[in-house]
């Protein structure tokens, strides 16, 4: 289980090392939504580990709150307003 | 007279359902079934319907008739299939030292007239082989294709969409 | 029996993962690198999540598991459709090695037929 968590941290590199290094903002915001996603996976095994519906309750929250922000940010690059 | 009376009688049918999933979501959330987690369950359920209930796909109650579950029941295996297929392909091309990709954007038509059924049709064209939705326009869909295989219209909606469009038909119309 | 076919189903979900994330960073430009990190990210997350219901049997963690399996698969195309959209709306352009943009030449002529 502990190499699991080893290659899931592996993947949380590459997401950092595009939203550092990303030519363009839109790159940057792929990463991010990718590492969103990745810390739910974080979540899964931790609640396979632990038996406790702690971490599942912040998998449900992070994912809500991923998706809510990579929305916000591409509305944001459209360069539109949060109303239409 | 008759239609209005119609019509506010549906309404009521549909807030009921919506209700209803929405306290069968409270109870799968909190899975214990103690006196004041049901009545705050309750009361959180119907602020919902109350508030947001506008947010509902209105004609939704309409599509649970046997005939609609059943072509679902046949979309789910196909439509995991084709995800599977996606992943593998995309295992390909990523550790291909030579990366074999020819991406481009194409433009395709749909025959779905329904925003639900176009809503399910681009999120399964994202999830399958290669293509990625770009925007939806009417009946024209603008997708990314990594491997380009046919530039024109009917070329690319053959090979893209008819393989979901025929069951999606079935279960949406 | 069962902690096995979990365990078995987490380490699928890590290969996809891996090799979503390594799209990520081989792939050249914006929407490459979302066809790939979106369909295997997700994916390898929902199997990583089948893997921990495995584990846990339907009980309170099996039905949270269930519901966010649902709501991946059906939020993370939709970002990725909004970032592909706000992505070229906002003027980056495909990879020099595109075989054709339609998208791009609809926009244009639309624009010039606002401004005739």
């Amino acid at each position: 289980m502990t190499g699991c968590i080893v290659v899931l941290i592996i993947c949380c590199f590459m997401c950092l090392y595009r939203i550092a290094f990303g030519p363009t903002p839109s790159d940057r915001i792929v990463a991010n939504d990718i590492l969103g996603i990745i810390i739910v996976g974080f979540c899964g095994i931790f609640s396979a580990l632990s038996k406790q519906d702690l971490y599942m309750n912040i998998a449900l929250a992070w994912a809500l709150l991923s998706f809510i922000g990579s929305i916000a940010l591409s509305k944001f690059l459209e360069g539109r307003t949060y109303d239409d | 007279m008759e239609s209005i009376e119609k019509s506010t009688g549906f309404k009521f049918r549909v807030r009921l359902f919506e209700f209803l999933l929405m306290f069968l979501i409270w109870l799968a959330l909190t899975w214990t079934i103690d006196p004041l987690t049901l009545i705050v369950g309750v009361i959180v359920a119907a602020g919902v319907v109350l508030f947001l209930s506008d947010l509902f796909p209105p004609n939704m109650v309409l599509l649970f008739t046997p005939r609609r579950l059943f072509w679902l029941l046949v979309y789910i295996p196909y439509f995991l299939y084709c995800v599977f297929k996606a992943n593998l392909d995309v295992l390909y091309r990523v550790l291909h030292p030579d990366l074999p990709i020819n991406p481009g954007i194409v433009k395709v038509r749909t025959a779905l007239t329904t925003d639900l059924a176009k809503t399910f049709l681009a999120n399964s064209i994202t999830l399958t082989p290669g293509t990625l939705t770009v925007d939806i326009e009417g009946e024209y869909l603008y997708i990314h294709w990594i491997n380009v295989l046919a530039k024109d219209i009917e070329g690319a909606t053959i090979i893209i969409v008819n393989k979901f469009e025929n069951i999606l038909r079935r279960i949406f119309e | 029996m069962t902690e096995t076919i979990g365990f078995i189903l987490i380490v699928c979900g890590l290969i996809f993962d891996f090799s979503g994330c390594l799209g990520l960073v081989r792939l050249p430009d914006v929407y490459n690198r979302l066809q790939s990190s979106t369909k295997c990210v997700t994916l390898g997350t929902c199997l990583i999540l089948l893997g921990a219901v495995f584990y846990n049997g339907i009980n309170a963690v099996g039905i949270k598991a269930i519901l966010c399996i649902w709501f991946i698969f059906m939020t993370s195309p939709t970002a990725a459709h909004a970032i592909s959209r706000a992505s070229h709306k906002a003027g980056y352009k495909l990879w020099k090695g595109s075989a054709c943009d339609k998208y791009l030449e609809d926009r244009q002529g639309s624009l010039k037929k606002e401004d005739s």
